[in-house]
């Protein structure tokens, strides 16, 4: 009730001690398209949804690589978060030209979540409206972490942001307990399937979303989209009907072996089925 | 009432050569990895070659400590500038980035005298050579450091081309094939170690073409 009266500026405190300007900035996150990320003890894979405005356009970069093991997913105000992707990139070159060493993750998110909070202190600026996705590995193992326009950061096993990012997060619950001893093809595949809940319905292709990874001897690079569509049919056939509670060890034996012809099949009947729906972001 | 001298230097010359040799498709760079501090060799073994790019190598020669910072800049630079480019940087404009790097310094310069080489986006071979403030100029091929004096004759000798005033224009880049340049390089080097107290040791040579890079290792003099 009395929300719109202390929401002018940032550095106006409620009654109830919340910032509201703060709060708003984190709806802007919950506005923006899915992001998820999952990390096992070797690897972190981060998905996002790339719904394009229109059929017209081409869809926005929500992943950037920040360094050789630290990558970074987006949603909400991509503007927002293309300049903190290039901030994050000058603090890990600064890092490596002084240290001769790459720069732990967990510095990095400090120094993000530190350069955040600035923003809720200062009448004059506003919070960042965007929530940062931080997956990268160091001395200390594979790291995810979620980064708040709040100023807040917190480190998870697997995560999800965006819109509709509950039924990932609702699917990550299920099964995250497994995720630390998850194979890099097993990972992959669970941040896939939960990509596909943020969908609702619609069809999981490979030209609406991105997947990118980073593991031990692995330097975080985007999959291309042709390696995500052939990584979708493996399991869209096979996990179709039934709920994903069975066990990750026997699927990818079987999937790989029948991919190539279920490939094959899945690309024919997908054919027909064109044409981006229209939705909102 | 004598002018006051200065009682250190910052810079020191850590000797050494470089050259470099375009080809039609391809590119020689090689040095020698004697370091050496006045009269004093203070390793035999140290490498004046830096890859900066896929298609853009440096031989420097000079004060080491301010090559080593150098190439560190500019391999943050090429960082910074493949995410934003998503691809590498190709030779011609590492050899600008270059140029800016050590004029931006011009006023306390990095002794570095630098030899850039690689392929150009048509896949012939280009050299640039430099001086110590970013004077930059593309050639068929150069020579710097402590030995150049005595190289860079017997390269004009062998790989001169027509002076660039005549018509038709000649192309720079020297018709020699791949293993002639590579030879021509041996033989240098082997000649300027004779002469050049800090030449010798060992010779690195680095081949860039369309394969890749590749590396091999002569030994020299090491008197």
């Amino acid at each position: 009730m009395f929300r719109n009266q202390y929401d002018t500026d940032v550095t106006t405190w409620s009654p109830t001690g919340r910032l509201f300007q703060v709060e708003y900035s984190m709806e802007a996150v919950k506005q923006g398209s899915a992001a998820i990320g999952l990390r096992s003890k070797t690897h972190v894979v981060l998905a996002c949804v790339n719904k394009a405005n229109s059929e017209l356009s081409s869809h926005q970069k929500k992943i950037f690589k920040v360094d050789d093991h630290i990558g970074v997913a987006i949603a909400g105000l991509t503007a927002d978060g293309r300049v903190l992707s290039r901030y994050m990139r000058s603090e890990a070159i600064n890092h490596s030209f002084t240290y001769e060493s790459p720069l732990p993750v967990g510095r990095l998110v400090v120094q993000l979540a530190d350069k955040a909070q600035v923003c809720t202190q200062r009448s004059w600026k506003r919070p960042y409206g965007v929530g940062l996705l931080v997956g990268g590995l160091d001395e200390s193992g594979a790291h995810l972490y979620y980064n708040c326009p709040s100023g807040n950061y917190f480190e998870y096993q697997a995560f999800a942001i965006g819109s509709r990012s509950q039924a990932a997060k609702t699917y990550l619950e299920r099964r995250f307990e497994n995720f630390t001893n998850s194979s890099r093809e097993d990972l992959i595949k669970d941040a896939l399937i939960a990509t596909r809940e943020t969908l609702q319905g619609e069809k999981l292709k490979s030209s609406i979303c991105t997947v990118s990874v980073v593991g031990v001897g692995e330097p975080f690079h985007i999959l291309d989209q042709e390696t995500v569509q052939q990584l979708i049919d493996t399991f869209e056939l096979v996990t179709e009907e039934e709920p994903p509670a069975p066990e990750p060890a026997s699927e990818p034996a079987a999937a790989d072996q029948g991919g190539a012809e279920q490939g094959a099949g899945a690309e024919q009947g997908a054919a027909p089925d064109e044409g981006v729906a229209p939705m909102d972001i | 009432m004598t002018k006051q001298q200065a009682n250190w230097s910052p810079y020191d010359n850590n000797g050494g050569s470089c050259v470099a040799i375009a080809g039609a498709d391809y590119c020689v760079m090689a040095a020698d990895t004697r370091m050496s501090s006045g009269y004093n060799i203070l390793t035999r073994e140290y490498s004046k070659i830096c890859k900066l790019a896929d298609k853009a190598v440096m031989a420097s020669s000079g004060f080491q400590a301010d090559v080593n910072a150098l190439q560190k800049q500019l391999a943050a630079k090429h960082l910074t500038y493949q995410h934003q480019h998503n691809k590498q940087m190709s030779c011609p404009a590492m050899a600008q980035l270059l140029s800016n790097t050590l004029y931006y310094k011009r006023f306390f310069p990095y002794y570095a005298f630098n030899v850039l080489g690689g392929l150009d986006s048509e896949g012939k071979g280009c050299v640039f050579t430099y001086d110590a403030v970013g004077s930059y100029e593309r050639v068929g091929y150069s020579s710097q450091g402590s030995g150049s004096t005595l190289i860079m004759p017997f390269l004009d000798n062998q790989l001169k081309s027509p002076s660039p005033l005549l018509l038709p224009a000649q192309d720079a880049v020297t018709p020699l094939s791949e293993s002639e340049a590579v030879d021509l390089v041996k033989t240098v080097f082997a000649s300027a170690t004779e002469r050049d107290i800090y030449t010798g040791d060992k010779l690195e040579i680095v081949v860039l073409n369309a394969g890749g890079i590749h590396r091999e290792y002569m030994e020299l003099r090491k008197d």
